[in-house]
Parts: structure tokens; sequence; C-alpha cells
């Protein structure tokens, strides 16, 4: 990058190329990163190109725009973000394996220069939390829990959308740094006065700054998004004690978006204010101070690891309820916990930084507040277990990746509390003790959680099973996998490894780092089979339809209603009576498919543009700050103006659906239900199972 | 430090992992990496800490290991165990549920309260000597450590008598760092135009291994540093031949420090003849003077009086302004004091 600028590419030139480096100083590690960089920057670019293709020849541009990219449809929106998510997966796991290479043959050296070492774990740690985690949690919440508090759709249609554009214009942002290069090596947390520009002048901490701010506005209109759906869209008769499980750690974790994501909003628009305008914020001199960032960091990083976490519990919650063919033992427990958990999550902040030379009181205190946590954490945990006493469990996908959650989980919840005693924290604060802790935390949390709702949650969405037997080997190889790659770390940890090290000299690290090594091909592997899980369910889709739509005997709303469910959700908004709504009406005369008297014209929100023009403009602005291009931002800046100001003008924002044709579409389901056979729990995994259980006796599960 | 004994590797690579093994890896190292070997007092208050917090909290973990797959295998689908479908709570089931955790963390708050405060890294030790003061200033990518009393500064070499605490008041003169000699007890973060503390001791004399454990940059992982807890006379040896044959910290030398760079560059730098070659070897070199007030003066962002020399001339004199003042306009004392209110830092 030249410190010239030209008005068009601002401070762009061919410096930002991936190779560019290694053509003029081509030493051996030069070109191996430049190979190694100039390959993933391809990827990105036959990505993309293969996509247009595919898209041309398909003649699908239009079908994506009207049908998928302008949609209000929760279900669509949902989808892609699962989608932005899975793609983001893949690249921070290849990520990953980079790094576990480099340290297994770390010793004194490894392939990959320090730099590029450095922009790894700040990509991985960044893609993991800001585009895979949250777009996955986000998406999954999108498509279930309007259906399980029986509404149509979200209050704000529009502006999930727009959601959904911002965090795909991050993720675009992430993406194009493989080919103008360089990203960040401030790690995910980007502390100043590192990123500042006085030693950090380049682009990679704009990139950053950018696609991490992108990401937290989306999350912040998701968050008022789902808080309000939960307060003001629940069906007649859903009053707050008879929400699912899943739904009240949805409005937990929106609550937390609300209030977590503000704060790195704030944290990143002012180190964008010292790098660009010369303020002094964060800098070390002139009154500036990092201390003030990294408290606003973790105001924002402590309430997000819950924003990740909670969902996931709310998942497992229906999972071994489900998959154990009994209520939930301990709902009011599991409400009360969690909101505690949100509460608590709030005042912990400082467990992140006990080693910055505070009063011992005040470390004391923090560290007390944190072992709190553990109080209601802890006790979900054996509420699950008391689900699962006496039930009639079926080791289904969904509840393989529950169990490993339950048993792996804990053993983090144990490593948590030993970061949370000050004393011994001082210890093995930034070691790979602590990498090895969150790891445990968010990938049988956070991830397994994921993975079992797509699994759960997938014949709703697209009418037809995943398979099992490739998903159950995904499962273990994540399990296995995850435990080989982790638990060397802990070891590492306590033998006194630094985080973030591109490289080592003790011999004595050398079995941990290859063991891990070794884990993270597992990793790898995993990754593959949930691959070929998805290729082989969608080639022999047509023989594991679930057209009666409760293929698991399932407990809430959802299953209630075809699958796929119609655009509209519920062709009458059904009435509420008790918790478990729908096992309740499967379990009562009432029959689990009544035919309403009457069907209404139903009115859903119109499609509209403004996701994608705001997406596509919040892109723009973020890689013209980058580069420094004043004339793009301004212009992406007066697009997204007049755009927002076009959207106030808008007249028709509703479409209505017909009476009658809401009649015709559910008529038809309910003769396909008819001709369907009841199956009992022996068959769930066959292809027997149409999605039709049969009629419970006592309880749920025969 | 590169003599880890090569037979510890091997046969710990065969063990399955888990903190047995690394007890025993440790335990048949000299290499000295890890607290649970420890070489000092703080260390070994803090592997007993370790031990007991995990004592503690299985109280409640174990039972999850041992009990969710009894349940799983008791209860699988397709076995006529007992099912109760309807059943979601019991007043025992929960008072057991709740009760236990809440004790748990009763007891390991207790532990971890009295702990915390017992390893104050402010809190000086208890001895009948007194300690020994060392300045460390942590620059991209080597430490500087400053012995006041005697004049001397080192770089990546730390050499401190066996049986003596000692009291390290630290800064950064480059961005946040951490400061960590496993062995010896807690890490502590440095950090710029601010001054953090903390007290360690080795109980016997040996070679411990300290790192930087705050991502700085593209020489993070070089920034390491060798630890040698000595006998008192061995130290006064230390001390008389660095004021010998070291070279003094002058304004071109101080130049070169504050340059990003690895220990390894700034030796070829300040003495060529003797510039190492090997990788994993950690490059030292010795300051025979430095200039009176050299920590403070970098703490305040001001230039170190070149003329004044700390342990000649008296008494030093703090933070005066020479040829380039880079003074601002607030006071020094203010400043640290203003931050210490914002994020309860303790400085000054
Ligand atoms: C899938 C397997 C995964 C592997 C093998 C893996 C591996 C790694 C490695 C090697 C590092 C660098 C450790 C170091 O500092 O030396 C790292 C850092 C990190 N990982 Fe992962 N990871 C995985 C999944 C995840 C997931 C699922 C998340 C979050 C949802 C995540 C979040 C992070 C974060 C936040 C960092 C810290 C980055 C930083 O230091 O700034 N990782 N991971
Ligand atoms: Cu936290
Ligand atoms: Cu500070």
């Amino acid at each position: 990058m030249s410190e010239e600028t030209s008005w068009l590419l601002g401070r762009l030139d061919a410096s930002a190329l991936p190779f560019w480096d290694a053509l003029q100083h081509p030493t051996t590690p030069n070109v191996v990163n430049a190979v190694i960089a100039s390959g993933a920057g391809a990827m990105v670019l036959l990505g993309a190109l293969a996509a247009v293709v595919f898209l041309t020849w398909t003649k699908r541009w239009r079908w994506l725009w009207r049908e998928w990219l302008t949609s209000p449809d929760h279900k669509k929106i949902g989808i892609m973000f699962i989608m932005i998510a899975l793609v983001m997966l893949a690249r921070a796991v290849i990520e990953a394996v980079f790094m576990r290479l480099q340290q297994a043959v770390g010793l004194d050296g490894g392939f990959l220069t320090a730099e590029h070492f450095g922009q790894l774990f700040t990509t991985h740690g960044t893609i993991m939390v800001f585009f895979m985690a949250m777009p996955f949690l986000t998406g999954i919440i999108n498509y279930v829990m309007p259906l399980q508090i029986g509404a149509r759709d979200l209050s704000f249609p529009v502006m999930n959308s727009i959601s959904l554009g911002l965090t795909a214009a991050g993720a675009a942002i992430v993406m194009v740094s493989l080919i103008l290069a360089p990203f960040s090596t401030g790690g995910w947390s980007g502390y100043p006065s590192f990123t500042e520009s006085a030693t950090n002048p380049g682009a990679g901490v704009d990139y950053w700054i950018w696609a991490v701010t992108l990401s937290t506005l989306s999350s912040t209109l998701t968050g008022i998004n789902f808080a309000v759906t939960i307060y003001k869209r629940r069906a007649p008769g859903m009053q707050w004690f008879r929400l699912p499980l899943f739904t009240w750690t949805a409005l937990c974790t929106s609550i937390l978006m609300i209030f977590g994501m503000p704060p790195l909003t704030v944290a990143t628009a002012l180190l964008a204010l010292d790098r660009y305008l010369d303020f002094h914020f964060f800098t070390v001199d002139l009154g500036g101070n990092m201390m003030n960032y990294i408290n606003l960091f973790w105001a924002f990083g402590h309430p997000e690891v819950y924003i990740l976490i909670l969902p996931a519990f709310g998942i497992f919650s229906e999972v071994f309820s489900t998959f154990s063919g009994k209520k939930l033992y301990g709902y009011g427990a599991l409400v009360i916990a969690t909101m505690a958990i949100a509460v608590l999550s709030f005042t912990v902040w400082l467990h992140h930084f006990f080693t910055m030379g505070q009063s011992a009181h005040v470390n004391a205190i923090f560290g007390i507040a944190t072992m709190l946590i553990g109080i209601p954490t802890g006790v979900k945990i054996y509420d699950w277990m008391l689900t699962m006493f006496r039930g009639r469990i079926r080791f289904s996908v969904p509840m393989i990746y529950a169990v490993g959650f339950i048993l792996l989980f804990v053993l983090g919840g144990l490593t948590g509390i030993i970061l949370a005693v000050p004393s011994v924290d001082y210890q093995i604060h930034n070691t790979l003790f602590l990498v090895a802790h969150f790891h445990n935390m968010l990938i049988p949390g956070l991830l397994f959680g994921m993975l079992a709702g797509t699994n759960l949650w997938f014949p709703k969405a697209f009418g037809f099973r995943l398979e099992e037997r490739w998903g159950r080997r995904a499962a273990i190889g994540w399990i296995v996998g995850f435990m080989l790659a982790f638990f060397p770390l802990y070891a590492l940890g306590i033998l006194g490894m630094p985080r973030r090290s591109a490289a080592f000299f003790e011999p004595a690290y050398l079995p941990w780092t290859m063991a891990a090594m070794v884990g993270a091909v597992v990793i790898l592997f995993a990754m593959l089979f949930l691959l070929i899980q998805l290729w082989v369910s969608v080639r022999d889709r047509h023989a594991n339809r679930v057209p009666g739509g409760d293929p698991w005997d399932g407990r809430s709303l959802e299953w209630s209603i075809a699958s796929p469910p119609p655009a509209y959700n519920f062709p009458v908004i059904p009435e509420v009576h008790s918790r478990d709504a729908y096992m309740r009406q499967k379990e009562t005369g009432g029959g689990a498919h009544p035919r309403p008297d009457a069907y209404g014209d139903i009115e859903m929100p119109a499609s509209s543009a403004m996701g994608p023009i705001i997406g596509i403009a919040g892109f723009l602005m973020a890689f013209g700050l980058t580069w420094y291009q004043w004339w793009l931002v301004v212009a992406a800046g007066a697009v997204s103006l007049v755009a927002l100001i076009a959207r106030g003008f808008v007249r028709n924002a509703t479409r209505v659906i017909p009476a009658a044709e809401v009649r015709r579409e559910h008529e038809a389901w309910i003769a396909t239900l008819d001709s369907l056979t009841p199956i009992t729990r022996a068959d769930e995994q066959t292809r027997a199972n149409r999605g039709l259980p049969a009629s419970p006796i006592e309880g749920a599960v025969q | 430090m590169s003599t880890s004994s090569l037979h510890s590797t091997a046969s710990v690579g065969v063990r399955a992992f888990g903190l047995l093994a690394v007890f025993a890896l440790a335990g048949c190292s000299d290499a000295h990496l890890t607290f649970l070997d420890p070489q000092g007092p703080v260390a070994a208050a803090q592997r007993h800490q370790f031990w007991l917090v995990i004592a503690v909290t299985s109280t409640v973990v174990l039972p999850v290991l041992v009990l969710t797959p009894w349940i799983l295998v008791r209860y699988r689908y397709g076995r006529q165990a007992a099912y109760r479908p309807q059943w979601g709570f019991s007043k025992l089931a929960d008072l057991v549920i709740w009760g236990v955790p809440v004790l748990v963390v009763i007891v390991l708050a207790i532990t971890a309260w009295r702990s915390t405060l017992a390893l104050d890294p402010y809190k000086p030790l208890t001895s009948d000597t007194p300690p020994l003061e060392v300045q460390v200033i942590g620059f991209d990518w080597k430490w500087l450590f400053v012995y006041p009393e005697q004049g001397i500064a080192s770089v990546n070499r730390l050499v401190i008598p066996a049986g003596r605490p000692v009291s390290f008041e630290l800064t950064s003169a480059s961005v946040m760092q951490g400061f960590f000699i496993p062995a010896l007890g807690s890490q502590i973060d440095v950090m710029n135009r601010m001054t953090t503390k903390l007290h360690l001791q080795a109980d016997e004399t040996g070679t411990f291994i300290g790192k930087n454990m705050q991502y700085n940059g593209t020489g993070f992982h070089q920034q390491r540093f060798v630890t040698q807890a000595v006998a008192p006379a061995a130290f006064q040896r230390f001390v008389d031949r660095t004021r010998q044959d070291g070279v003094p910290l002058d304004a071109d030398a101080y130049r070169a420090l504050d340059e990003r760079g690895t220990a390894a560059r700034l030796r070829q730098r300040l003495a060529p003849e003797t510039a190492v070659a090997e990788r994993g070897e950690i490059a030292t070199l010795a300051f025979s003077a430095l200039p009176a007030g050299f920590f403070d003066a970098v703490v305040a962002h001001e230039s170190p009086n070149w003329n004044a020399r700390d342990g000649e001339d008296g008494p030093p004199e703090t933070g005066t302004d020479q040829d380039e003042p880079t003074n601002r306009d607030e006071r020094r004392h203010e400043r640290r004091n203003t931050q210490a209110a914002t994020t309860g830092s303790r400085q000054s």
C-alpha cells in the first residue's frame, strides 16, 4: 500500500495483491505464503465466478432476486443467514487447520510467516464469532421462533432483510480481503493501541473495523426485531410461561443483542475516528487510553458469549425433551436460569483482564460474580439430565450432538471456573488453556447446538429428513475431533504456551501440538461428512419426505403445520391452551390437525429491495472507507439515504393471500395427511417416517 | 530453553492427554515450564489453588459425567424401563440441583476471595530480606530489565538472587504486553504510560523461561527471556561483570531498543561481534550504565537525562527534559491517576 492516493483507487494499488510481496522479494517463506494466500484468493474468485455462471446458465437470476433476495419471509431470510454461516464456517475451519499445521511443525519456525499467522487467527476468530456463529443462530431463530409462537412473520420483515444484507456485506468484506489483502493481525478483539495507525497503518485493521461494524449493526437490528416479535406476535393463549424454551432463549439472546452489541459498535467507531481523523480515544498519547476500549469491548464481549450460547441451550432443551419423549424437566427453573444468566452476563466483563493491575478486591468480586453464573448453568445441565431420566431416549442425530454437548460442556464449565479464580487466572490467562476453554464452550455448546438444530428443523424447512448415517458420522467426528484438537491445548496452556504464537521453541510442546493437529484433521473429515450428509440427503430426498410435517413427534407449534410450511405459516392462527402446545393438541380429543370452520384473507408483507440495496451500499461504503476511496463512500452513502427515504413513500407494503387459496392449500395438505400411515418411534429413522406420528396413548411415545 | 529432555517428550507423546501427564512431564524436565513445577512461593500457592478448585468443582461435574451415560443406557428407547412422560418437577430434585451448586460456589467464592487477596501481584512478599528492585520495560519485541540500585540493565536476561523477593515495577514502551514467568508466579500486563507492579521470588537457584503473553506483532513469539535465580554471591558477580563488559545505554542504544525488532537484531546492531545465530536461542544484551530516572522517563514519554547516571551520581533526578522535550501539557502524575480512576488500575 502506498502513501500516494489516487482519487479513483484511493490507497489501493498492486501491492494489495496477495502475491505482490513475493514477486518483489522472492524468498522461500514469502513464496510459500504467497502461494497459500493466492490460492485462498483464487478460491474466493472461482467460487463467486462459479455461482455467477451457474445462475446465468440456469437462468435463475430473476428467481434469485424475486424469490429470495427481496423476500421478506422470515423462513427464507433464516435459510439465507444459515447459508452465509456455513460458507464462512468452511473458510474458518480451513484457516484453523492451517494454524494447527503451523504449530504442529512450529518448533523453531514452521512454514507460515508470522504476519500470515496473525491474519489467520484474526480472520478465524472474527469469522467464527461474527460471520459463522451470529448468522447461524440468527438464521435458526429467524426460521423457528415465529413458528413456535404461532406468528406469520417477524414484526419488521423488511428490517429483517436489511439485517441480512448488512451481515452479508460484512462477510463479503472479510472475503474480499483475501483478494485485496491484508486483513488485520490484531486478533478478534482488536485491542488498541496495537490497532492504532501508529502501529498498524495499513488497510488490515480498517477491513476488520468495518466488517465488525456491519455485523454489530445487523445484530442490533435483529435483536430489536426478535424481541418485539416475541412481545407482540404471540398467538392467542401463548402466555409467557407457555413459550417453548427455545423461544425463551431467543428472547434473552435478543435482549442481550440490544444492549450488548452497541458497545462494540461504539468502540469500533471510536477506533475509526482515531485512525481516520486523528482523534485520541485509545492512542498512547494526547490523553488516549486503550483501557477504555478494553472495557467497551468486553462490555460487548461477555454478553456476546451468552448471545452465542443461549440459543444453543434452547435447542438442546427441545432436543432432550423431544427425543426422550418426555416433558421438559424444570421448565420454570430453566426459564429463570436463562434470565439469570442473561442479567448476570453484564456484570462479569472484567474477568477478561484480571491481569491489568486493578485491585485484588475488584478482581475477587468479579471472579465471584463469574462463578455465580455457574449456578444457573449447572442447574440447566441437571435439568436436562432429569429430562432424559425415565424417558425413552432415541439416538437420532440431534440427540448425539446433545449428548456430546452435555458431557463436554461440563468440562468447559470446570475450566471456566478455574479461569474465574483470579489467583489462578494469573497463571493461565492468554495461554492456550484459555483458547481451549472457549473452544470447549463454543464447539460443543454453540456449534453442536446449531448443528443439532439444523438436523432437527431441516425436515420442517425442506420437507425431507437429513440422512442419518452420515449425520451420525459427522456428529461423532466432531466430538472426537474436538477432544483431540482441544484437550492438548489445555496441557499446552498449563505448560505456559501463549496464545497467538506463530512458533515456539520448547520441544516439550511438540507432542501436544501434533495431537492437536490430528484433531483438526478429524474435524476436517467431520466437515466433509456434513457435506456428504447434505448431498446424500438431497439425492434421496423423495425417499425421505415428511409431508406430514411432524417427523420427531414434536411438542411445539412448528410441528403442527406442513413441511415445508406455507408462506403464511398458519392457515388459521392457532389458539394455545398449555405448554407444549402441539403435544397437548395431539393428546387431547381435538385431534392433531383440526379443520377450521372458516378461513380468512391473510395479509403478508410485500417483497422489498431494501435489504439488497442497503447490503450492497454497506459493502461498497466499507470497501471505500478501507481503501480511502472517498467518492465511493459518498456515493454509497447517498444511495442508502435515498433508499431509506424512498422506502417511507412506499404504499403497497403488503400483499393479500385470498381465503380461497388458503383453504385450497390447507385442504390439499389434510388430504395428504389422510393418505399417510402413522408410525411409532421405532420407525423414526426409517423411510416409513412420513412425518405422521401415531397418536399418543400414555404420553408421547410407544 | 533448549534442553528440555527428549525422553520426557517421547514418553508423554504416547500417553493420553490429561493433567497427570503434564504433571509427569513437568516433573522430569529441567526447564521449569509450568506452575505445576513451581519454583517459588507464588507459583506453589497457585498450584495448590488450581487443584483445590478442580477438586471442589468436581463435586458437580463428576455426577454429570457418571450419571449421564447411565441414564442414556438405562432409558434407551426399546428398553422397558420406567417411563414418566408427564413428570416435570420434583421438589427434592430441585433442592439438590440448586443447593449443591450454591454450596460449591460458596466454597469456591471463599477460597477465591482469600487466594486472590493473598496472591495480589501488588502485595509484597513476606521475607526477612528486603526485596530486589527491578524495573521492567517491554519493547517490541524484547524486554529490558533495569536494576536501579545497581545502575545496570539487561535485555532478555533477568538475573535474581534465589531466596530473595523481587519487586517489579513494569511499563511498556510500545503497545500492551504481558510479562510472565510461569515457574515463579503471576503474569501482569505492561502498558504504555502506565506502571504496574508484581512481586515474585525464586526459592532455589535455577533457570526459568519468561514470556510475553499479549500479542504485539510479528516478533511476538520471539519476545522471550531467561530468568536465572542465582546465589547471592553469583548475583554480585553478575552485577560486576555487567558493569565491566556491558555497553552503556546511551541515546543511540535507546533508539535501537525502541525500534521494532527482536533482541537478536538489537544485538546485531549494538554488539555485532557476538550476534546469535541459532533461532531458538534467546539473545541477551548487557548495559553497563544508564541514565538516572530512565524508567520514569520512559513512562512519562520524556527524554531521559543522558548525563545523569544511576548508581554513580547519587540520587536519581526524574524526568528532566533535555534535547527533545516531548512534554504534553499535563503533569505526569495527574495523568496516571486519571487512568487509575477510569479503569481501576492502580498506578503511582
Ligand atoms: C472447528 C474447529 C476449530 C479449530 C480447529 C479452531 C482452532 C483455533 C486456533 C488454532 C486458534 C488460534 C489459537 C491461538 O491463539 O494460538 C483459534 C482461535 C480462535 N477461535 Fe477457533 N477453532 C475452531 C472453531 C472455532 C469456533 C466454532 C469458534 C467460535 C464460534 C472459534 C473461535 C475462535 C476465536 C474467537 C479465536 C481467537 C482468535 C484470536 O486470538 O483473536 N473457533 N481457533
Ligand atoms: Cu466473559
Ligand atoms: Cu493500564
